[in-house]
């Protein structure tokens, strides 16, 4: 069984809860205790539906409000996949928790209301799966209900969406007509709408390929940590510890150790259960090499026919998060991937509006929430590949010096 | 290589759901030693922590694991869980670092609760938080999942922790990717939860599927019970009954395990891993619905996490 992560935006308006309860609900991911206490609290609100938003809003601040502020994360699992749902609010004030759940979605859920078409949130909640690399897309045409089901709206909304998409890089986008209230092509084929021939939505989310979203093509290796048991039985044994980002390592194979450029070659890949033939992303493994090298946390082992950047002047698209912007010639600490360095903004050439993609010049300050493309520079070069090649080595996070906020989250562009 | 072949060798570059959440929480762990200094795994003997504590063991071999384990001792414990606990530290060869609930009440740093429902739940919270500080602990790794309880639904792996052990949900640092920001002032720390992406399933199958050794109380056994709250509460030294109630033999198991005093059990058969994920897939209510713990509010886990509760 395979894990799909995918993530969801939306306020209350747009049904976005009301559709992950469905699924939650019709996977018979809800227990009868979790049900029955939404429904008191339903009750004691004095609403005349259950709720299946409180199912989802955990913390009493937004209880009280009766809006998701944070991301949520939501498991459910069919006899197909399990799946990890980012929940995050839509609104443009909370455009950083998007940013967060994007950064580890395979997928988008993006709902409409098939009444008003594409609006500003579809625009911005689609931009930001294209910024974040998400490998595909469906568009959820909610509350077909309401428009008696019309195969025309549909294809109207559809349309609309084509036209726009155009302006994004998301080469996987699919539509599906839905009722989340009534579950119409949500888990089941809606008998409502005998025109649409695609599957459901569950359906797709089950099916759906992802085996390629990985980069198993260039071999990438950060090092977390050096095991070094102080036992006789392994007295020499220097096993570097990680997680493959990238690639397919096997024994044998010459690598590169960056940014010193030494080289070796892979005497084995251990795990705790024994030494195994290849290791690909995202294992957890450790690596030894034949030659007694320099080698440490915050280095990349690489395969030598494709080798990643090293430099310390990064071109980067930056989500800002924290409510104070930078300051002028403040110093950031730079993490990315097990690597960190000290990092200032040299320079910003513009800003970026998320609701339109269009580049704004002179556009004043960063503020929180807001995208803007910058150059940093480092005081130790970094390991990197271009963010669309590679999501992890592309990816960096600044944490302010002073109060170890982290302040924001940056794609690595060429 | 042909377009077809190439999707077949892609396929085979795929991982399960349960190796992918292993390789997660490996990975969250060696985290945890490369940016800490004193870091130390919480050990509860329940399910969780035993899986977290495999996981060590899985992510430094051949290495022991490099931190001590924690246990809050709060004087109500089942015998057979202290028990496993000594005899998994002796076979790991790490330290065993125990905070005392009585102790604490002794010194006066806590008060027992008094009254029907009485728990020394709460009183875990400054035992814990004391621990922590008098060794120095600056990461707490825990087993805590965010399918257990809407709270932790929001809590991040990597949770911030103020001079005070509080935990402030509305202003928990972003976690983006794969990077985890571990910097802290002086006196801070961190609790750390690897598991959070797994589900009570999930745990189950990884036990299965690893042949991990539980405490006996996970299976099915005989045992004298008290029916409370929709619930089998243990009869032991500490509960005391209430009008109408009466102490039974029961064909029983625990599908959580804490204090003696709040855990509540299932009438079950289930007296093998294989027979125990099978009801757990079949069941229509969650773990912590047997424990009276989480029964005293709607936000009675983030109001206990906010103090600095696991």
């Amino acid at each position: 069984m395979e894990l799909l992560r995918f993530t969801t935006a939306g306020s209350v308006d747009d049904g976005k809860s009301t559709l992950i309860g469905r699924l939650l609900y019709d996977s018979k991911s809800i227990f009868e205790d979790q049900m029955e206490a939404v429904r008191k609290s339903s009750e004691r609100k004095g609403l005349e539906h259950i709720d299946l938003s409180l199912l989802t809003d955990g913390l009493r601040s937004e209880r009280e409000q009766g809006i998701t502020i944070d991301v949520a994360y939501r498991y459910f699992a069919t006899p197909k996949r399990k799946f990890i749902i980012a929940d995050t609010p839509g609104h443009i004030q909370y455009t950083r928790n998007m940013v967060t759940g994007a950064s580890t979605a395979n997928l988008a859920l993006v709902l409409i209301d098939a009444r008003k078409g594409v609006v500003e949130q579809t625009c911005r909640h689609s931009f930001i799966a294209s910024l974040l690399k998400i490998p595909h897309i469906i568009v959820c045409i909610n509350k077909m209900d309401l428009v008696d089901y019309s195969e025309e709206v549909f294809n109207k909304v559809v349309e609309q969406y084509e036209d726009f998409a155009a302006k994004i890089d998301v080469t996987d986008i699919r539509f599906v007509p839905i009722s989340a209230l009534d579950g119409d092509n949500v888990v089941n084929e809606s008998e409502n709408m005998p025109w649409y021939k695609g599957e459901s939505l569950l359906h797709t989310l089950e099916t759906i390929h992802i085996g390629s979203d990985e980069n198993h093509l260039d071999a990438r290796f950060p090092v977390q940590t050096v095991i070094r048991p102080h036992a006789d039985e392994y007295h020499d044994y220097r096993g570097y510890a990680g997680r493959i980002a990238g690639g397919i390592f096997k024994p044998g194979d010459k690598i590169t150790v960056l940014p010193s450029g030494l080289t070796s070659a892979i005497k084995s890949i251990d795990t705790y259960g024994g030494p195994v033939e290849e290791a690909f992303a995202p294992m957890s493994v450790s690596i030894t090499l034949e030659d007694d090298i320099d080698v440490s946390r915050g280095d990349m082992i690489v395969k030598d026919e494709s080798e990643p950047f090293v430099s310390q002047d990064l071109e980067v698209m930056l989500c800002w998060m924290a409510t104070r912007g930078p300051r002028p010639g403040a110093k950031y600490f730079l993490k990315n991937t097990t690597r960190e360095a000290m990092a200032i903004i040299k320079e910003v050439y513009y800003k970026l509006d998320i609701n339109t993609m269009e580049k704004q010049e002179d556009a004043g300050d960063i503020k929180m929430n807001e995208m803007a493309r910058v150059r940093l520079r480092t005081t130790q070069p970094i390991v990197f590949d271009e963010y669309r090649k590679n999501r992890i080595t592309g990816s960096l996070i600044l944490v302010d010096e002073a109060t170890n906020e982290t302040v924001a989250a940056g794609t690595i562009l060429l | 290589m042909d377009l077809a072949g190439f999707e077949v060798n892609m396929h085979k570059y795929s991982l399960t759901h349960l190796q992918e959440l292993e390789s997660e929480a490996i990975y969250i762990i060696r985290e945890v030693v490369a940016q800490f200094d004193r870091p130390a795994i919480l050990f509860s003997g329940g399910k969780d922590s035993i899986v977290v504590t495999h996981l060590a063991k899985k992510a430094f071999w051949p290495a022991k694991i490099p931190m001590p384990l924690i246990h809050i001792d709060t004087g109500h414990n089942f015998p057979e869980t202290m028990e496993f606990r000594d005899k998994l530290v002796e076979s790991l060869g790490v330290q065993l670092i125990v905070g005392s609930v009585q102790e604490a009440i002794d010194k006066g740093r806590a008060v027992e609760e008094s009254g029907i429902n009485a728990s020394r739940n709460e009183l875990q919270i400054v035992t814990l938080l004391d621990a922590i500080e008098k060794h120095k602990i600056d990461a707490a790794i825990g087993g805590a999942r965010r399918d257990e309880e809407k709270a932790r639904s929001k809590e991040r792996f990597f949770s911030h922790r103020d001079e005070f052990g509080q935990w402030d949900p509305k202003n928990q640092r972003p976690e983006l990717w794969n990077i985890f920001n571990g910097r802290k002032r002086m006196g801070e720390h961190f609790r750390v939860f690897p598991i959070s992406n797994w589900t009570e399933m999930d745990i189950w199958n990884y036990i299965l599927q690893e042949n991990i050794e539980i405490p006996s109380l996970y299976f099915a056994h005989n045992r004298n019970a008290v029916y409370r709250d929709g619930t089998w509460l243990p009869a032991s030294e500490f509960l005391s009954l209430r009008d109408g109630e009466f102490v039974e033999n029961k064909l029983m198991r625990f599908r959580t395990l804490g204090d003696i005093t709040i855990t509540g059990g299932i009438e079950s058969d289930a007296d093998t891993l294989e027979k125990i994920v099978a009801e757990v897939s079949a069941t229509r209510s969650t773990e912590r619905g047997n424990r009276s713990d989480d029964k005293r509010s709607d936000t009675s886990m983030e109001d206990r996490k906010k103090q600095g509760y696991f």
